[in-house]
């Protein structure tokens, strides 16, 4: 079998459906790193809540600037056309309908497109919801990005969820390092299969039924 | 005539006492008061209640707030601190000392500007389903479940912008402004610490906050020291 995804490539894997004129919000950790990936030469304009359309690459350490961050702390820089707001409107425009792709972190997605991400129920730290609900309620398109399975080999695409919910019904697409899984009304349906990997090993990973397209691809990235 | 400059941080904080509620301002290290906090921090006032996005700059820059015990309620997007260990506000709430209201980060803001202009409250479907929509109304529009969100306001909102003119019109850069509108607008004393308070008034078109929803405001230096807690 391949090597599975590490995080940049499964970040790689999601920037490919990225297009020319989407506004894109990318969620902490790991989908961050989307944006080093997006496509040359597509002019894709990404958001991020804590009021910026138009985030570019993190600021080098001369041109850093406490006072323009990203909503995860980093100090960044903008893009020609980028545009700075207050928070209302940062999230009249994702709970408006205005964005078009929100990627996000998770830890669970169910069948029927429930995500968990914002509590694990960890037993020694505070709570944290950030933007998330907003974000998966607003945007157009819903995806996810995370491990196929937990560090104990435990199956993420389960059933239903068993950790608290984020948002129902709302999953459009997962990227994990093993495949890439649409969710349909049908439930999951597999896109892109980790190249060595069987359609039953997927299945044993996973703890839902899965379907798989008839020509399913191959799921593949660049050494990064 | 209005002028609503102050010299020190005591005037700045006056009459927040026991109990109040306070908004503090602030996302990612950008448009956090940190020369409030510490003011606020050197204040008896206790059982208060802290509305802010992210607990942890509050806890970073004013740790006697949360380690005296000085808070009873908290209500924000994000109360948990970086790193693995336990913070002392994760502590009290872990404990069941401290009452954590988790609020969606988009409703978080809306109940503010509704607070400020006059909303009593307002349905959104974001949240609909979850833990935190357990004891709110539900009525559906569009086909869509949405929960009744409550506005809020504050006794004092503390914000950290640019500059700002003797009518308290604040200018901010960068992403500084983040929930500072919509906390000057809901809070009935709101006070403004800015780099420079300009001595002539600022340009009407550039203003990020109008002046009338601003009590106070104080010129002081940017004492983040390059650190995000």
């Amino acid at each position: 079998m391949t090597m599975p995804l590490s995080r940049d490539q499964i970040a790689w894997r999601a920037a490919q459906d990225l297009a020319e004129g989407m506004y894109v919000n990318l969620g902490l950790g790991m989908p961050v790193r989307v944006a080093n990936f997006a496509p040359a030469g597509e002019e894709i304009m990404f958001h991020s809540e804590n009021g910026i359309v138009g985030v570019g690459p993190v600021a080098s350490e001369a041109a850093a600037d406490p006072d323009l961050t990203d909503a995860g702390s980093q100090m960044i820089t903008l893009v020609p056309g980028a545009a700075l707001f207050e928070s209302s409107q940062a999230f009249a425009m994702i709970r408006g309908g205005h964005l078009d792709v929100t990627i996000l972190g998770g830890f669970e997605v169910a069948a029927n497109g429930d995500l968990a991400n914002w509590d694990a129920r960890a037993t020694h730290k505070g709570q944290l919801v950030g933007g998330a609900m907003d974000l998966v309620t607003g945007a157009k398109s819903v995806r996810v990005m995370m491990n196929h399975t937990t560090r104990d080999g435990g199956a993420r695409l389960l059933q239903a969820c068993t950790l608290p919910l984020t948002g129902l019904g709302m999953v459009d697409r997962v990227y994990t390092d093993l495949a890439v899984v649409d969710v349909t009304p049908d439930g999951f349906l597999v896109r892109e299969l980790l190249d060595g990997l069987g359609p039953d090993e997927l299945q044993d990973r996973s703890g839902a039924e899965l379907a798989f397209a008839e020509e399913y691809g191959v799921l593949s990235a660049p050494a990064l | 005539m209005i002028d609503k400059r102050v010299a020190t941080v005591e005037e700045a904080l006056d009459g927040l006492g026991d109990g109040a509620s306070v908004m503090v301002n602030g996302f990612g290290g950008a448009g956090v008061p940190v020369a409030l906090i510490r003011g606020l921090e050197a204040l008896p006032a206790r059982d208060l209640t802290m509305i802010s996005n992210s607990m942890r700059f509050i806890d970073g820059y004013g740790p006697a707030i949360f380690a005296d015990r000085r808070v009873k309620k908290v209500i924000a997007t994000a109360a948990r601190s970086r790193g693995p260990d336990t913070s002392a506000f994760e502590r009290q709430w872990l404990d069941g000392e401290l009452q954590v209201e988790m609020v969606p980060q988009g409703t978080f803001a809306e109940r503010m500007r509704a607070g400020g202009g006059g909303i009593p409250a307002f349905f959104t479907p974001t949240g609909a389903g979850t833990d935190l929509a357990v004891g709110k109304e539900v009525r559906r529009f569009g086909g869509e479940d949405c929960i009744l969100e409550e506005a809020m306001v504050a006794d004092f909102a503390l914000i950290r912008g640019q500059r700002a003119d003797r009518w308290g019109n604040i200018a901010f850069t960068g992403t500084q402004g983040n929930f500072g509108l919509v906390m000057a607008m809901a809070a009935r004393t709101t006070v403004v610490e800015v780099a420079a308070l300009e001595t002539r008034h600022l340009a009407p078109d550039a203003i990020h906050i109008p002046g009338i929803y601003v009590e106070r405001v104080i010129e002081r230096a940017d004492e983040r020291d390059g650190r995000t807690p």
